[in-house]
C-alpha cells in the first residue's frame, strides 16, 4: 500500500474529498447522472437487449470501432515520400509493457517487401566452411527462443535535440516498440555454416528494394541476436519483416533487418550508407562518432501527455510512463511534479526484463496548480538518464541521434498538456 | 542443449576431416549455396575495394545518366528536390548550426556511394543500373561535389586512388569514456533547484501534426466518395486491382483530392488529357514534343505507354521498367479512370 500510494496523501477522507471536487470537471455522462440519475443506466443500452455479432464475425480480430482513434501516425513533413518514412507508436494510448503488434511504428526504406514464405530463402556466405541456403522450413527445424525486446530507432526524439518540438510522446518518443519474439539464435545458424577463425563481422542484409545493410561484430552475434520469424505469437507483420527479420536486442533499430534474406561473414565492417551517411553522430566540432549501437537508457510519461490531458479535474491523477536501456535492466525510474525540485521513485509494475521496456506509475493527489512532469531511468549498469543539457553539452545539437534526455511535460490548471523545456 | 562453441574452433580448423564430426555438432540444415547464386546476391561493396566489379565511367557519362535517372529527386546539380537528399555542396558546414552532410561534406568512403547505387537506386526501380553506369554516376557525384575534374573516368582500377575528404572526421563510439562517467551520479533526490522556469515550448513552432483534422478529413473523404463516384462504368473489381497495382507507382506518382505533381506528375484526369499538360510539371524532351503535336492520352496509348515506357516514349525520365502483365495495366487503367473528373 505504501509503495502503491508513495507520494500520494493517502488519507481516505482526502481521497474522497478529492474525488468529489473534480465532479463538476468530470466529462459528460457521469455528470449528468449526480443530477437526475444517470441514463447509462436508467435506458435500456442497445446491447443489453439486442444480440450481438455471433463467433466468426472477424475470424482474425480487430480492435473495438470505440478505438479507431488509437493509431500509428506519419509526421509528413519528416521525410520526403511515405515509401521511405517513419510512423509513430501511440504510446499515450498503451498500458503495460507490450506493443501490439498492429500499432508497432513502421520505418521502410522502399516500402513494405511482400515476401511470399515459399520464396523465402535465408543464404549464409562469406567467410565460412559451407555457404548455405536455408528455406523457411529449415528454419521451423531450429531450437527457437522466446525474449521480449524493445525497438527503438536510433532517431527517436531526434527532432528534439534543438528544442521542444513535438506535442506528444507519440511523436517525441514512438519509434519504439516491445515484442515478444521467438526465433533462433543466430549463433545456431552460423554454426551450421562454420564461421571461419577470420570472420569477425556480419552484414545482414534485406529483400526489400533498398537492400538494407547493417556491419555488426560477430560478439554481438554470438551473443543474443535472434533470426525471428513470430511477435508476440503470431507471424512477424509484413511491415516488420515478414516472414523473417534481425533481432539485435538493446541495439539501434536499423540494424534489426527486415525481410532478411542474407548474412555473409566478414573480417572486417563494409561501412555502408545506414553506417556512414546515416546513424553516424556528429558533434558539435563537426567530428562524428561511428557504431554507436547501444541504446543509452530512456524513459518518458506517457500520460498524462500532450495527447493524454487531465479531463477530470483535481484529484487521484495515475501517471504512468515507459523506461528502457540497450545495457539491461530498468531497477528504478524518479519521477517529479515540480520540474525536478523533488523527485520521487515511481512504482514498476509488470515483468523487469532485460533489454526490454518498464512500465512505471506514480500516484498522486493533484491540488489543480500546474505541474511539471519529468520522468529518469536508472539502468543495471548504474547509468541515469541525463538531463537534454548534459547531454548537449557533451553532443551539441546535430547528432539527430541517440537523444534519450529527460522529456518535460507541462501540465496547466486545466490539465492540459503541453512539451516543454525548463531551466 | 549442450552445444558448445568449444567445438566448433577444431572444426573450422580441420576442414575436410571434420566433416562427419561436423555432422555431429550441427544440425545438417539447409543445402550449399551454389556460385551462381552467391554470386546473384552478394552484390556488396566494402572500402577495400572487395566486391567492385570491373568497369569504368567518365563525368560527362554519368551526368548524363544521371539527369537522366536521378534529378528528378536529387536536382540536376545534387542539390536535392523538396526532402529528398542532397548530394553535393556543404563542404566546411558540419560544425554549424545547419549541417549539410553530402557525399563530398560527409561520406567517408566512396565505396559506400558505388554500393547504395547499384544496391538501392534508382529509388523504386533499385538493382537496374549496369556497373558502368555506376561508375560513371559516381565519377559525376565526385566531380559536382569538386573532387575530379570534368575529364575524370572512375574505374574499378583507379577506385581506391580516390580519397574523400571527411574520411579522418569519424571514430569509433567514444560514450563508455566520455558519457557514462557523467551519467552514472547519484541524483538529487530532494531540494534540487529553488525555482524552475519554462524555457521553450513546442507549441510556439506549431508543428505537431493535427489529429483532429485528420480524423474530419478521413470521415469526409469517405462520405463524399458516392458523390465522387466515376461517371465512367468501372469494373469495380477492377479498380480495387489497379489500386494494388499502383502501389509501384505511389512513389512518384499521386491520384485523387489533394494530389500535387511530385517526381511524377499528378494523374487526376488523365485519361483525355493532353499529353504532358499538368501544370507545373517538368516534363521530359519527348513529352513536351508530344505535347505541342497535340497528342492526347487514351486507353490504349497509356496501355502502351505502360507496358514499354522507354520504347513508346523515348528519353522519359520515368524511370519504371514498364508492366508486364496485359491484365495489370488493364486493372491500372480503370484505377486512375476512378479519379477522372
Amino acid at each position: 500500500m505504501s509503495e502503491i500510494f508513495k507520494g500520494m496523501k493517502p488519507s481516505r477522507r482526502n481521497f474522497l474529498k478529492g474525488a468529489a471536487a473534480s465532479g463538476a470537471a468530470l466529462v459528460g455522462g457521469t455528470n449528468a447522472a449526480k443530477a437526475a440519475g444517470d441514463p447509462a443506466i436508467l435506458e435500456k443500452q442497445p446491447w443489453a437487449q439486442f444480440l450481438g455479432a455471433g463467433v466468426d464475425e472477424a475470424p482474425y480480430g480487430v480492435p473495438s470501432k470505440f478505438e479507431a482513434h488509437v493509431r500509428r501516425q506519419n509526421v509528413p513533413w519528416l521525410t520526403a515520400d511515405p515509401v521511405s518514412s517513419i510512423n509513430f507508436t501511440p504510446l499515450h494510448e498503451l498500458d503495460g509493457i507490450i506493443t501490439p503488434n498492429g500499432l508497432c511504428f513502421e520505418r521502410h526504406h522502399a516500402g513494405v517487401a511482400e515476401v511470399d514464405p515459399s520464396a523465402y530463402r535465408l543464404m549464409i556466405n562469406g567467410l565460412v566452411d559451407r555457404p548455405l541456403v536455408f528455406t523457411m522450413q529449415d528454419l521451423m527445424r531450429f531450437p527457437r527462443e522466446n525474449h521480449v525486446y524493445f525497438l527503438e530507432c536510433a532517431a527517436n526524439t531526434g527532432m528534439e535535440w534543438a528544442g521542444a518540438q513535438l506535442n506528444g510522446c507519440q511523436f517525441t518518443h514512438g519509434m519504439i516498440h516491445n515484442v515478444m519474439y521467438t526465433g533462433i539464435p543466430l549463433r545456431l545458424i552460423l554454426q551450421e555454416a562454420g564461421v571461419k577463425t577470420a570472420g569477425k563481422w556480419l552484414l545482414p542484409e534485406g529483400a526489400d528494394a533498398s537492400g538494407m545493410t547493417r556491419s555488426i561484430p560477430m560478439e554481438k552475434a554470438m551473443d543474443d541476436c535472434l533470426v525471428a520469424f513470430k511477435m508476440n505469437g503470431e507471424a512477424l507483420r509484413p511491415e516488420q519483416g515478414y516472414p523473417v527479420r534481425l533481432v539485435v536486442p538493446g541495439w539501434e533499430g536499423n540494424m534489426w533487418v527486415k525481410w532478411l534474406r542474407r548474412i555473409e561473414v566478414g573480417d572486417q565492417p563494409w561501412h555502408h550508407r545506414e553506417e556512414t551517411s546515416k546513424y553516424t553522430d556528429l558533434l558539435a566540432n563537426g567530428q562524428a562518432r561511428r557504431f554507436t549501437w547501444e541504446m543509452d537508457a530512456k524513459s518518458v510519461i506517457t500520460s498524462p501527455s500532450p495527447q493524454m490531458p487531465i479531463t477530470h479535474g483535481p484529484g487521484p491523477v495515475v501517471m504512468t510512463g515507459v523506461a528502457w536501456s540497450g545495457r539491461g535492466t530498468i531497477p528504478r525510474v524518479d519521477v517529479t511534479i515540480d520540474g525536478g525540485m523533488n523527485w520521487h521513485e515511481a512504482r514498476i509494475s509488470g515483468p523487469s526484463l532485460n533489454k526490454s521496456m518498464h512500465r512505471f506509475y506514480y500516484e498522486f493527489d493533484w491540488d489543480g496548480k500546474p505541474l511539471l512532469l519529468q520522468s529518469r531511468a536508472h539502468d543495471s549498469t548504474g547509468y541515469v538518464q541525463p538531463t537534454k543539457e548534459q547531454l548537449r553539452s557533451v553532443r551539441g545539437e546535430n547528432s539527430i541521434y541517440h537523444n534519450n534526455g529527460i522529456q518535460t511535460w507541462a501540465v496547466d490548471a486545466e490539465g492540459v498538456a503541453e512539451n516543454v523545456e525548463i531551466s | 542443449m549442450s552445444r558448445s562453441l568449444k567445438f566448433l574452433a577444431p572444426i573450422s580448423a580441420a576442414i575436410i576431416i571434420a566433416a562427419p564430426v561436423l555432422a555431429q555438432q550441427t544440425l545438417g540444415l539447409g543445402r550449399d549455396a551454389l556460385p551462381d547464386e552467391i554470386a546473384a546476391w552478394d552484390i556488396d561493396i566494402r572500402p577495400d575495394g572487395l566486391g567492385l566489379p570491373a568497369g569504368s565511367g567518365d563525368v560527362w557519362t554519368g551526368e548524363e545518366v544521371f539527369v537522366d535517372k536521378c534529378a528528378s529527386c536529387h536536382g540536376d546539380f545534387g542539390e536535392g528536390t523538396g526532402r529528398w537528399p542532397v548530394l553535393a555542396g556543404g563542404v566546411g558546414t558540419l560544425s554549424n548550426a545547419d549541417p549539410v552532410k553530402t557525399i563530398g561534406s560527409y561520406w567517408p568512403y566512396l565505396s559506400t556511394v558505388y554500393d547504395y547505387v547499384n544496391r538501392a537506386m534508382p529509388f523504386g526501380e533499385a538493382q537496374s543500373l549496369e556497373p558502368d553506369e555506376i561508375y560513371a554516376i559516381t565519377a559525376y557525384l565526385l566531380y559536382m561535389n569538386d573532387l575530379v575534374d570534368d575529364d575524370f573516368t572512375l574505374s574499378d582500377e583507379n577506385f581506391l586512388d580516390v580519397e574523400m575528404p571527411n574520411a579522418g572526421s569519424f571514430y569509433m563510439d567514444d560514450r563508455a569514456e566520455t558519457e557514462l562517467p557523467i551519467f552514472a551520479a547519484v541524483p538529487c533526490m530532494e531540494n534540487c533547484k529553488d525555482s524552475v522556469e519554462i524555457t521553450m515550448h513546442a507549441s510556439v513552432l506549431d508543428v505537431t501534426p493535427d489529429v483532429a483534422d485528420e480524423e474530419e478529413a478521413v470521415v469526409e473523404e469517405a462520405t463524399a466518395e458516392p458523390a465522387e463516384a466515376p461517371t465512367v462504368a468501372l469494373d469495380p473489381v477492377l479498380v480495387a486491382a489497379g489500386e494494388g497495382a499502383f502501389r509501384q507507382c505511389k512513389a512518384c506518382h499521386q491520384l485523387g483530392e489533394g494530389a500535387t505533381n511530385r517526381t511524377g506528375p499528378v494523374l487526376n484526369g488523365m485519361i483525355g488529357r493532353p499529353v504532358g499538360s499538368v501544370d507545373g510539371f517538368r516534363y521530359s524532351g519527348v513529352f513536351q514534343e508530344a505535347a505541342q503535336a497535340g497528342e492526347v492520352w487514351t486507353q490504349e496509348s497509356l496501355a502502351a505507354f505502360l507496358a514499354d515506357p522507354r520504347g513508346t516514349m523515348s528519353g522519359t525520365k520515368m524511370s519504371f521498367r514498364g508492366v508486364r502483365d496485359a491484365a495489370e495495366i488493364e486493372a491500372l487503367i480503370a484505377y486512375i479512370q476512378s479519379f477522372d473528373g
